[in-house]
């Protein structure tokens, strides 16, 4: 299917560069040989440069295959990591969650936010501070590989957003969490 | 009506009339043993029409909640008298009532109201104190909370608080949507509630301007944390910071001159001062720890703070003259968030014993604590301006509701919302 348009195109030029000779004839016929040999050379780069964009495209396909590929493993681990109480420390499993992330930005341009989050115990100010606390270690963790810092924002909520609601551990760790948007 | 503020309201209004949100309501759970009976008569009215309000029983109510005191039903009552010359001292020692408190009020101009009381020992068979208030007729239940202040101040030597307001977050959950937020403002018993600011995103950390007249808050209405001044006056409102990071913790001086707040925007978080005027900035820590939560000292020389600089939150105190930094609390493993008292001395903080977070008080000059609740999910304690009770913002049923307890043990009441929940409270200082 695809070799038809590029043929088209290579007998285009070349006619192309036999109006261009037919032009040029007046003036002098000498330059007849070596414009016959620009044309031939000018299809070859043609098909080249043709050939390279199919590779290009190719890769790409591959590439954005690749990428989607990597966004449905980010997906799959979720955009929450989660973490022990009164830490901030990446647990392996958030390790791993934030990896697949790291994975796909670095195969973009995007931009994330992080919204770091507390369980309700403790003031709430304090709290704030340890929310974002939560979301500046995953950023570091972000950037220690590789991805730049000006694309990452981190936002503390503290207590203020539980996703579970109500007391005992069962809910607290829901709620201590960092969520990538 | 020199409080009725125009709504700001950032999302599109079209609720029922968000005061039913933030009402709250007052049940008293402790009192003093032997509190003094009192009898508040009902107040005598001459002006045309039905009486505005009913002082006397705003005052009983004010003297109960107080705890100190326990008011004589009407009931109970032999006769309403509203001058001293129809009162008879047996009828009230019949009924054991040590003192007597009547009245009368009357339009003084156009909406304008005079109050005139009495206050009488019913053993000495004599009147110990007596006063006349005035002021618009919309502002009725604040003349008979300043009675309220003058009976509490007589009879056991403390200056009264009643005629104070309170600031706090009222918050209604929506289980499949964001929450509503709503910065309100009522009397000190919870009458009266105006909504001053309502959002779909957190409000956090209001506190007042020492004259009463502002108020100052963290706002998450732009998706990101921002401090926020308010006149309570005209309703305006400004915006003071906006830096990536933290904006927290916004706290006026004592001369209203400058903020100190917390900002992460340096990195770590870290207490700063803010000039009101010139909005210069001036960094007072300089730590990698957590340094929140900051409080001044009733004299304006050194401002309470949070840091877990020790490994764990401890209060700390920045004198800003040395531009030193030393430790205050070393009992427990947590003290957090701290409020003076006007006092100086009393210092009302969250302390963690056995995983759960008390309100308790610790005395700056004997240097113990005192834990003051047994609920466990204690924060954000505020202490009335005359220092005599802490009132905090607990969980009671999975939802917050706010508490008071006397800074001496005594007596306690919950403040829970009529619908929702209500969190981070601030009591106003003394109001002109």
């Amino acid at each position: 299917m695809k070799a038809f348009p590029l043929a088209g195109k290579v007998a285009t030029l070349i006619f192309a560069s036999l109006v261009l000779v037919a032009c040029s004839s007046n003036e002098t016929n000498n330059n007849a040989a070596e414009e016959s040999a620009a044309a031939e050379a000018a299809a070859a780069e043609a098909a080249a440069a043709e050939a390279a964009r199919e590779a290009e495209a190719q890769a790409a396909a591959a590439a954005a295959a690749e990428q989607q590929r990597l966004q449905d493993a980010a997906m799959s681990v979720g955009r929450v990591f989660y973490f022990d109480f009164d830490s901030s420390a990446l647990t392996d499993a958030a390790r791993a969650a934030v990896d697949a992330h790291i994975a796909v930005l670095l195969g973009d341009d995007s931009s994330v936010r992080l919204e770091g989050h507390t369980d309700e115990r403790g003031t709430r100010e304090y709290n704030l501070a340890l929310g974002e606390r939560r979301a500046n270690a995953v950023r570091d963790y972000m950037v220690a590989n590789g991805v730049p810092s000006y694309r990452i924002e981190s936002i503390s909520y503290g207590e203020e957003n539980p996703v579970a609601f109500g007391s005992g551990e069962a809910n607290w760790s829901q709620n201590r969490r960092v969520e990538l948007k | 009506m020199r409080y009725l503020l125009p709504f700001i309201f950032l999302t599109v209004a079209g609720l029922t009339s968000p005061c039913t949100y933030a009402q709250l309501q007052i049940e008293i759970t402790r009192g003093v043993d032997n509190p003094t009976p009192i009898a508040v008569v009902p107040f005598g009215w001459s002006g045309a029409g039905p009486s505005p309000e009913d002082i006397a029983r705003i005052v009983d109510s004010d003297l109960a909640r107080s705890g100190q005191f326990s008011p004589v039903s009407r009931r109970d009552m032999l006769s309403y008298p509203t001058r001293g010359s129809d009162l008879y001292f047996r009828d009230w020692r019949a009924i054991n009532s040590d003192y007597v408190l009547i009245g009368r009020f009357e339009p003084s101009s156009p909406g304008r109201l005079r109050v005139d009381w009495q206050l009488f020992d019913t053993t000495r068979e004599q009147q110990i104190e007596a006063g006349t208030v005035t002021g618009a007729s919309s502002e009725a239940r604040m003349l008979a909370h300043k009675i309220a202040d003058s009976v509490y101040e007589k009879l056991t030597g403390i200056p009264g608080a009643f005629a104070t307001r309170l600031l706090y977050v009222s918050v209604t959950r929506n289980l499949n949507d964001k929450d509503f937020y709503r910065l309100t403002l009522a009397d000190s018993d919870g009458a009266r509630p105006i909504v001053l600011l309502e959002s779909r995103e957190p409000i956090l950390a209001p506190s007042w301007s020492p004259d009463g007249q502002e108020v100052a808050y963290v706002s998450f209405e732009t998706t990101r944390p921002a401090i926020y001044r308010q006149n309570l006056r005209t309703g305006a409102r400004e915006q003071l910071t906006n830096f990536r990071g933290l904006n927290n913790s916004p706290v006026f001086s004592p001369d209203g001159n400058s903020m100190a707040m917390v900002l992460s925007k340096d990195g770590s978080p870290d207490i700063y001062l803010m000039n009101l005027a010139s909005k210069r900035l001036t960094r007072l820590t300089q730590h990698y720890a957590i340094d929140t939560e900051p409080t001044w000292m009733p004299d304006g020389q050194s401002i309470l703070f949070t840091s877990d600089r020790g490994g764990r939150p401890q209060i700390y105190r920045y004198d800003l003259k040395t531009g030193k930094t030393i430790r205050v609390t070393f009992e427990g493993r947590y003290n957090a968030r701290a409020r003076v008292a006007q006092d100086g001395r009393n210092v009302a903080l969250v302390h963690q014993q056995g995983g759960s977070y008390h309100i308790a008080v610790h005395d700056l000059v004997t240097e113990r604590l005192t834990v003051l609740t047994q609920t466990q999910l204690d924060e954000s304690p505020t202490i009335a301006p005359n220092g005599s009770i802490v009132l905090y913002a607990t969980k009671r049923e999975g939802k917050s509701i706010l508490g008071a307890v006397a800074v001496d043990g005594g007596v306690s009441f919950n403040l829970p919302a009529r619908d929702g929940e209500v969190q981070e409270p601030a009591w106003s200082p003394y109001l002109p």
